[in-house]
């Protein structure tokens, strides 16, 4: 059974994301993406598109403009409703919490839309896992160079070699249940305060 | 004062007085409760966020983990899948839900109402400066005349051939839809035909203003002063001005869920119960414009914050002033219980502008959206008891409608067909068999 292709529009503000989702969908062979990275003028596109599943990030604010783009074409006789079957509530949850949502023309066959959720899904967790891991990288050596500087403190303050330093913000970071990046913190700030 | 950061660091939050009693570690056989509650940056969270913050969920063995969102569509979504126990919602929101309007509708109850107040219209300095000299305004005008003021203007635009003027709401099924409607039929525009509506994130009403993209609109606190005192807006007419008892946010949740946690609804709807009383309190209320103003929470100047709990307004670039008595009321006056007639009047505008067809069985959905059963049931004595609602809104003194109309909730289809201007041609959404 042939299908005619099914047009999608890719909403995402993110644009490295939004070409990730592009190239997942022509590696499924879907012909007929458009990605946009600013919702400007998607009435407008949405008119000349006539997309029939839209795929936004959750994070964009401007989703509620959507709803109320939908509620107008709806008057015109053009239904969309949110995700394909909403019995499969499991699928649907996982697309929430990957931060998709997709809004699909009334009366397209789930196992048709499906694979296309599916693939978002997949590459927005695995976007946000790179960006996590980013984020984590960027953060330790955030927390390295804290703790090289408040050791510096405590060395000159308090005349300790390196490793009794490192060792005393180790056991203070112990004994007040906290991570040793916060002892750091606090010396770093009270230095601040204390020293001119 | 200080800001609990951390939701189980508590113990230094103001609590009153012989109030501090360790909190239950568990509710009966519902066993501890983390409550994850969505809500949008808007000075109308305030009680979620003063049951979360100042100790008043704690002591009823309540969590309330509060989650920031940016748009009305992800809290209903997120409550639907159940990545939300409960949410700050728009009052029609339950109401388009059991309706089946909208893009997800699921079911969704309303068992509290976080209080009254905190919508206004702005306008643009271009569009009330026309006002001023085609609507011969004065300045000190009420929100009728300006609202007919901008009618004239709404009408030169058309007869020189201009493009209609572009206003924000926030929402297709938000009260600041139905009170911008209100206030400009009330004046003798027909929202539909004679401006053209878009809906833009409250957050952004501002910038939207100033770039020129839209030439008013409504929008709760504090993001119409922000604008009047970025000098980008003249405020034209509040909540107030238009009805004062009309119904803002509410705490929407899914039924099953509430059937199947009726201890901790009860706990939570007390939670909240006094939250609002402590917000109310003029003692207060520097207390709640800091914690409000938090980057965590609405992330305003607190200055704004302050002055729009207060009703102290700057309503235009002038800095002219206006002091709106009880522009926001988070307890007082019943302003917790969700009402019947609020979820009706709600309806009533949903079938007046063409988003719902008019019948008894919507009646019937739209009053099971609305549980004040469900409040009495937690609050008991200290609540009005049910069937209290007035015979006839708009009435009392104090409480009128802007265009000077009462609303009959037993007589839904004539009030709606009572307003000259309303949706007409929507051959699709007749009156039913009411």
């Amino acid at each position: 059974m042939t299908h005619r292709d099914l047009t999608i529009l890719v909403i995402d503000e993110n644009a490295i994301r939004a070409s990730i989702i592009e190239e997942g969908l022509r590696e499924a062979g879907h012909r007929k993406v458009t990605v946009i990275h600013e919702v400007q003028g998607v009435a407008r596109i949405i008119e000349t598109l006539k997309p029939d599943v839209i795929v936004i990030d959750i994070e964009n604010p401007n989703r509620d403009m959507m709803e109320h783009l939908f509620q107008l074409t709806r008057t015109v006789g053009r239904p969309i409703a949110m995700f394909v079957d909403r019995s499969d509530t499991a699928s649907i949850e996982a697309a929430v919490e990957a931060g998709v949502s997709a809004y699909v023309v009334d009366g397209l066959k789930k196992e048709r839309v499906k694979p296309i959720l599916d693939m978002a899904v997949s590459r927005f967790n695995a976007f946000s896992r790179l960006q996590r891991e980013l984020a984590d990288a960027k953060s330790a050596l955030e927390e390295r160079k804290l703790v090289e500087r408040a050791k510096g403190i405590l060395m000159k303050m308090r005349g300790l070699s390196e490793e009794e330093a490192f060792a005393l913000l180790r056991q203070t970071a112990m004994n007040e249940k906290k991570k040793i990046s916060e002892i750091a913190q606090s010396i770093v700030t009270a230095a601040g305060l204390l020293i001119r | 004062m200080k800001i609990v950061t951390d939701a189980d660091n508590f113990a230094g939050a103001k609590l009153a007085p012989g109030d501090a009693l360790p909190a239950p570690v568990s509710i009966g056989r519902e066993g501890a409760r983390t409550l994850r509650a969505g809500f949008i940056p808007l000075v109308d969270a305030a009680v979620l966020i003063v049951a979360a913050e100042f100790g008043f969920a704690q002591r009823e063995g309540i969590t309330l983990d509060l989650v920031k969102d940016v748009s009305w569509a992800n809290v209903r979504d997120r409550l639907a899948f159940r990545q939300f126990d409960i949410a700050h919602m728009l009052s029609p929101m339950p109401v388009a839900a059991i309706l089946g309007l909208g893009s997800n509708p699921s079911p969704t109850i309303a068992p509290f109402s976080l209080g009254r107040g905190g919508n206004a219209i702005t306008l643009s300095n271009r569009i009330y400066g026309l006002m001023q000299r085609e609507g011969e305004l004065a300045g000190d005008e009420d929100a009728l005349a300006h609202a007919r003021a901008l009618a004239t203007v709404v009408r030169n635009f058309r007869a020189s051939g201009k493009p209609p003027l572009t206003l924000g709401v926030t929402y297709p099924f938000s009260s600041h839809n139905y009170e911008l409607r209100y206030w400009l039929a009330a004046g003798g525009i027909d929202p539909d035909r004679d401006v053209k509506l878009v809906v833009v994130p409250p957050p952004m009403t501002s910038d939207a203003l100033a770039a020129g993209a839209i030439d008013g609109f409504c929008v709760g606190a504090p993001w119409n002063m922000v604008a009047s005192e970025r000098g980008v807006g003249r405020i034209v007419a509040t909540k107030q001005d238009i009805w004062p008892s009309s119904p803002e946010k509410v705490v929407g949740m899914r039924p099953e869920w509430a059937e199947t946690n009726p201890e901790t609804v009860s706990r939570l709807i007390v939670a909240l119960d006094r939250a609002a009383r402590w917000a109310d309190a003029p003692e207060n209320r520097t207390a709640l414009a800091d914690m409000l103003a938090d980057r965590r929470y609405v992330g305003a100047p607190v200055d704004i914050i302050r002055r729009v709990l207060a009703g102290e307004f700057t309503i235009d670039r002038e800095g002219n002033r206006r002091v709106v008595k009880d522009y926001f009321s988070f307890h007082s006056g019943f302003a917790n219980v969700p009402r019947p007639n609020q979820a009706l009047w709600i309806y009533s505008q949903m079938a007046r502008w063409g988003q719902a067809p008019l019948s008894t069985a919507g009646i019937e959905a739209t009053l099971s959206a609305y549980r004040p059963d469900l409040y009495r049931e937690a609050l008991g004595k200290e609540a009005p008891p049910i069937g209290s609602d007035a015979a006839i809104e708009g009435i009392a003194p104090g409480d009128r409608f802007m265009d000077g109309a009462v609303f009959d909730p037993k007589g839904m289809k004539d009030y709606v067909a009572s307003f000259a201007i309303r949706a007409t041609g929507h051959s699709q959404l007749p009156s039913e068999d009411i």
